[in-house]
């Protein structure tokens, strides 16, 4: 029994950072591609006054997206083919990578760095608060939900 | 076949082209790639006493001929003298999914099966070499790829190339084989003595990438020299996403390397192991 939980331990927090880099990039790629780019067209391909170091930063972003969405599946296969996967620990910690990358784009990218805002053309308080607050909100379910699944780790 | 570059519209340099150039150029591709069809085939044969070769090595690699082919040859490239969108489908086919498709076909492994076992040394002598072993190291290929098509895009270097079929040809050579270099560094299925760690290859992956989507979006608000506004907006969207496909394939076959490499460390774990079995339903069979 105690090798289940040394070899559980290191595979659950496995699962949490797959879930976890999975949600942060869909959100960057996913998401942002089909919603904001595709679906809503609030986003531009390139609003042509964006500067370069805010065109770089964009570029790794995407770049990194795109690795960390691939990087946390084949980490949840790693589990899956060492243990059962907890799925309610995963999807919880995708909820809050999400989350977390809705926060950090929202308040870093959108408001400190302006690299790009939510919306053009329009008064962007209400979309700001919006975003920030689904972005808190979903953090907040996603690690609640976490922590419900795994409450052996929230005792130690 | 390539009757567009000769009445380009628009396109001063490409009219006062000596049309024999051109011609050369696309018997010397053709000439080229169906040796390069030929060639592979011949070595099946000549290695097929041995082990079995599969059957998706031969289809990649005349797929990636083909996609080779119609990035130099054809409508496509035909096209690509005049409009900037077709120029990238044709840079898109040509410079890294060519490339992905022939490293996928292990044309080295074919060619140390093939070859009589000293030139087969050869071959591995070569390849171990200072010279190919820098050139081989991703960071360097990276460089060269991806420095090359800031290079193409941000100089006089794109519309001398529709001038010069020299230039051309070498343009188009330099894409497809530092494109096969920097795709076999990073996923090649071929022995590689230096292959460098996954850290370094999925750092370079992601720089490359970054590079890459950097470039395109620059190329929408900036078009190479004598490039339409519209024309070039769709390009750059064409590179950019169409680029994406690509490179998440080449993520895809990175992480998964790692992947695989993971089943070794495991079995070389034998607690943990022991520990998993004594779950029921646990142990998964190698897929």
């Amino acid at each position: 029994m105690s090798d289940v939980e040394d070899s559980g331990a290191p595979l659950g927090r496995r699962t949490d950072l797959s879930g976890f880099l999975f949600g942060c990039g869909v959100a960057a790629s996913v998401i942002d591609l089909f919603v904001f780019h595709l679906a809503l067209q609030w986003h531009h391909f390139y609003d042509l006054s964006t500067t370069r170091v805010a065109l770089t930063a964009d570029g790794f972003f995407h770049a990194f997206g795109w690795f960390i969405t691939v990087w946390g599946l084949f980490l949840l296969a790693d589990v899956r083919r060492r243990t059962q996967v907890v799925w309610t620990r995963w999807a919880g910690a995708v909820v809050a990578g999400v989350g977390f990358f809705q926060l950090v784009d929202g308040v870093v990218s959108h408001k400190l760095l302006g690299i790009h805002q939510i919306r053009y053309g329009v008064d962007l308080l209400p979309y700001d608060m919006t975003w920030i607050g689904s972005a808190v909100l979903l953090l907040v379910v996603g690690l609640l939900v976490r922590r419900r699944a795994a409450p052996a780790r929230a005792s130690s | 076949m390539h009757r567009g570059h000769h009445h380009g519209d628009g396109h001063g340099p490409a009219s006062q082209v000596p049309v024999a150039g051109w011609e050369v150029f696309e018997v010397l591709v053709l000439l080229v790639l169906g040796t390069a069809l030929v060639g592979y085939a011949v070595a099946r044969r000549v290695a097929g006493s041995g082990r079995a070769w599969p059957a998706r090595r031969t289809v990649c690699w005349s797929a990636g001929v083909v996609c080779a082919g119609a990035g130099l040859v054809g409508p496509v490239a035909t096209a690509a003298h005049t409009s900037f969108t077709a120029h990238m489908a044709a840079h898109l086919l040509l410079g890294m999914l060519a490339p992905l498709l022939l490293v996928l076909g292990a044309p080295v492994t074919l060619a140390l099966r093939a070859l009589p076992v000293t030139w087969g040394r050869r071959l591995t002598r070569l390849l171990r070499t200072a010279p190919v072993r820098a050139a081989t190291h991703p960071v360097v290929a990276g460089l060269l790829n991806a420095g090359g098509l800031w290079v193409l895009y941000t100089t006089s270097l794109y519309p001398l190339m529709h001038g010069s079929v020299l230039v051309h040809a070498a343009v188009h050579a330099h894409v497809l084989v530092w494109g096969y270099v920097l795709t076999a560094s990073l996923v090649g299925v071929d022995p590689d003595p230096h292959r460098s760690s996954v850290l370094v290859r999925s750092g370079v992956l992601i720089v490359v990438v970054a590079a890459h989507s950097i470039l395109s979006r620059w190329l929408y608000a900036h078009p190479p020299a004598g490039v339409g506004a519209a024309d070039g907006r769709s390009g750059a969207q064409l590179m950019y996403y169409g680029g994406d496909v690509v490179d998440v394939l080449l993520m895809v076959l990175l992480l998964h390397r790692w992947y695989a490499s993971g089943r070794h460390r495991e079995a070389a774990a034998p607690r943990r192991v022991t520990a998993a079995a004594d779950r029921p339903g646990t142990v998964r069979g190698d897929p």
